[in-house]
């Protein structure tokens, strides 16, 4: 059986691109920016001063906000400035500039050795912290956080997220099939922090080399094979398609029992409890019509994109829009001098072509984008009540529940802007 | 700032459907009953969806200038709009006639509000309506298919069940009906045709099932009931289905995106009301047919059917408050 929800939308995937590749390392950029803002909450606050060395995993930013999350050097070398600097979510953020060293060393010691049945929650929960773990999925939730819900919660289980519904993106597949052991010893980690013993790994069909290898490797889990639509890896779609359980409006998934993690979180989470290895790199994929080399890259976190595409061979074609994230949901850049952050999942090349500024014209009323919105919205209503400034009726349609996935406006024959007035009309609610 | 690059708001790919290749859908699935009604009615046919078709794009160009807007006559939109109203004609119509219905329903129906995606009324039928009261002989002389060596005009078979015509020959078999060879409207009388293009339709996705299922559906089921010579429950269902322009109607004007409601239950809910009134026009009313009439009093429902059906949304707690359009 597979699952499924209602609505969605199933846009090309371009998955064959990287996802037969193997996982390359990038090489040491000869400097790394590092954001001190990369996670939703409070921006961290500088530990380092300029003209102080620095090693691999240094911890170089922190807050003492409770929700926020520490930040740490990803090369060894020296702090040279302390300024903002372009951000690829927030336009601009204060980070730290680090140029690299001759040699590379590590601030942490291996601990292969690390039991986790002698752990308890609070120290599985404190290693995570520690290693300024975020959702990797994109939306950049401090995880000890997630995984700390109030006491008058209960949850009974943890979904590990597997869907990776975003077209291009392959990154967590490879993920899946390079380290399953990592990543249910992750997910594993994570349920013993949030005491549950109901694991589901939940994989698109997309991916029938991912679901046998997690079938191997995870005897502790379930695996839910999911169809492959868009949006599907969203925390309440997943929720509902998996456990039929539904999310209420405004509420979290903690409040239907459920945890929802990202594959590379649980591999990020391995690494911290197993390893003591603070988050300094992820894997991204880079893809898109103007890429030479479409790869599956680990890179380490503050590499700026015209390094990171310089040593990738640059580009077959001129790009025109720069994407960070996938494309029904990733943010453009507005300069190549953008690090990679905790939160990037991929880097989607553009060109001209794909870029189409088609000319909007008259809503139809085809009802296209009420069958593709999963939350069960009227997208067009909404577009009209937003043009004419009528808020509050627009709110009493819903549109606080839009999370914002772009499958209205992906089908949209009259090419309407759809999220751009959904967008609009939640900030004037 | 300056920056090489552009820089939007997401989804950064659409998909590849727009609006002109779904009006050339609807128009490319529209052809095998217009091919069939030109075959079974003459050469006059083509020259009534022509002039239809061209009055349309015409009177579409000549408004949207006046009202400096952008030429969308190349949507495609206008030429469904003669198309379907040619459809609507008899074969035997003087040929000034389309061109009357073709002007009044692309300048009454469409553009006075406000043009494309905004009008209440299906523009095609609204053009119907307008010759049926203005010239109705003209709208109901009919001529005989290329298969009755009658050639002179005769009556449709709804009509000769209205006036109750003992003498008129009727003799129509199923397979008459399904094929055309009856007396009727250009486009309306080859159901395999028809059912043709609406299969392609729906299967492309571009319709939905919703409203023609219910519409022929509730004139079938009240047809059986109430029309039968006996009594009760022995009318001949299929003979009215097949009958009038119920299918053409169903698939391609109750489907029409702008005047019918956004959702499903909305959408079953039209089609209900479409197919009460057609059952109630042909069967009370002076009219023998009804289906355009139906159409269009449903066409002033779809608001308040939009505003009772909206589905709830995702997580919501209890019914959304009743706003907007």
């Amino acid at each position: 059986m597979r699952f499924t929800f209602k609505g969605g939308i199933h846009p090309p995937g371009f998955k064959k691109l990287t996802n037969t590749k193997a996982i390359i390392r990038a090489g040491v950029p000869k400097q790394v920016v590092v954001p001190l803002s990369q996670h939703i909450g409070a921006v961290c606050e500088p530990v380092v001063s300029v003209g102080e060395a620095v090693k691999i995993g240094t911890l170089i930013g922190r807050s003492d906000k409770f929700i926020s999350a520490y930040v740490h050097s990803s090369v060894s070398g020296k702090v040279i400035k302390i300024e903002s600097r372009a951000h690829p979510v927030l336009g601009a953020c204060n980070s730290i500039v680090i140029e690299s060293g001759q040699s590379q060393d590590a601030a942490y010691v291996n601990n292969h050795n690390c039991d986790i049945d002698m752990l308890s929650q609070e120290e599985i929960i404190n290693s995570i912290s520690q290693a300024g773990i975020v959702g990797l999925g994109g939306a950049c939730f401090p995880t000890h956080v997630k995984l700390s819900p109030p006491k008058n919660k209960t949850i009974d289980t943890f979904i590990l997220n597997c869907a990776e519904c975003e077209p291009y993106l392959s990154c967590d597949h490879r993920v899946m099939l390079e380290h399953p052991e990592a990543v249910v010893k992750g997910a594993f980690g994570m349920m013993k922090a949030l005491g549950v013993k109901n694991g589901i790994i939940a994989i698109e069909d997309n991916k029938p080399d991912a679901i046998k290898v997690m079938r191997s490797n995870a005897a502790n889990f379930k695996i839910a094979v999911l169809k492959t639509k868009y949006p599907q890896g969203a925390e309440k779609q997943i929720i509902n398609a998996v456990l039929g359980r539904i999310v209420p409006s405004g509420a979290l998934p903690m409040d239907v029992g459920c945890v929802v993690q990202n594959v590379q979180t649980a591999f990020a989470v391995y690494e911290a409890v197993y390893l003591k290895k603070p988050l300094t790199e992820r894997v991204i994929t880079i893809a898109g019509p103007c890429v030479k080399n479409a790869v599956n890259i680990r890179v380490k976190i503050g590499t700026l994109v015209s390094d990171l595409m310089d040593s990738l061979g640059g580009f077959i074609r001129e790009p025109k829009k720069v994407i960070f994230g996938g494309p029904m949901m990733g943010i453009a850049q507005y300069t190549l001098d953008v690090p990679v952050i905790k939160g990037t999942s991929g880097i989607i090349f553009l060109s001209e072509k794909e870029t189409g500024n088609e000319q909007e014209s008259a809503c139809i009323r085809c009802g296209k984008c009420v069958d593709a919105c999963p939350v069960k919205l009227l997208p067009t209503t909404l577009m009209h009540l937003v043009k004419k400034d009528r808020f509050s009726e627009a709110k009493d349609l819903g549109l606080a529940n839009c999370y914002e996935c772009g499958s209205c406006a992906y089908e949209c024959p009259a090419k309407i802007p759809l999220l751009d007035y959904m967008k609009f009309g939640k900030a004037k609610i | 700032m300056d920056t090489p690059f552009v820089v939007s708001i997401a989804p950064h790919v659409k998909s590849e459907s727009s609006t002109r290749k779904i009006m050339r859908s609807v128009i490319f699935s529209l052809l095998p009953a217009g091919a069939a009604g030109i075959y079974i009615f003459g050469i006059k046919s083509l020259y009534i969806i022509i002039l239809s078709i061209f009055t349309a794009l015409f009177t579409e160009w000549i408004i949207l200038t006046i009202r400096k807007q952008q030429a969308s006559v190349l949507d495609a939109s206008a030429v469904l709009t003669g198309l379907l109203l040619a459809y609507n004609l008899p074969p035997a119509a003087p040929l000034w006639l389309p061109v009357a219905g073709s002007f009044f329903a692309i300048a009454i129906g469409k553009q006075v509000f406000g043009g494309m995606g905004q009008n209440i009324f299906n523009p095609a039928l609204v053009g119907r309506a307008f010759l049926m009261v203005s010239w109705p002989v003209y709208m109901t002389t009919w001529q005989n298919p290329k298969w009755n060596i009658d050639a002179v005009s005769s009556a449709t078979p709804l009509a000769i069940i209205k006036a109750k015509e003992a003498a008129a020959v009727f003799d129509v078999s199923y397979l008459d009906l399904i094929i055309g060879n009856r007396p009727g409207c250009i486009g309306e009388v080859c159901i395999i045709a028809l059912l043709a293009g609406a299969v392609y339709l729906l299967f492309k996705r571009y319709i939905s099932y919703h409203a023609p299922l219910s519409y022929i559906a509730a004139v079938g089921f009240l047809s059986w009931v109430f029309n039968g010579k006996t009594g009760l429950f022995c009318g001949d269902a299929l003979f009215f289905v097949l009958s009038g322009g119920l299918i053409l109607g169903a698939f391609f004007m109750a489907t029409d995106y702008v005047t019918s409601p956004l959702s499903s239950k909305g959408k079953v809910m039209f089609g209900l009301g479409c197919g009460i009134l057609t059952f109630v026009i042909r069967k009370f009313s002076g009219y023998p047919e009804g289906v355009s009439y139906s159409i269009l009093i449903m066409n002033a429902f779809t608001p308040i059917l939009d505003r009772y059906t909206r589905p709830r949304w995702f997580g919501c707690p209890s019914a959304p408050k009743k706003a907007g359009r």
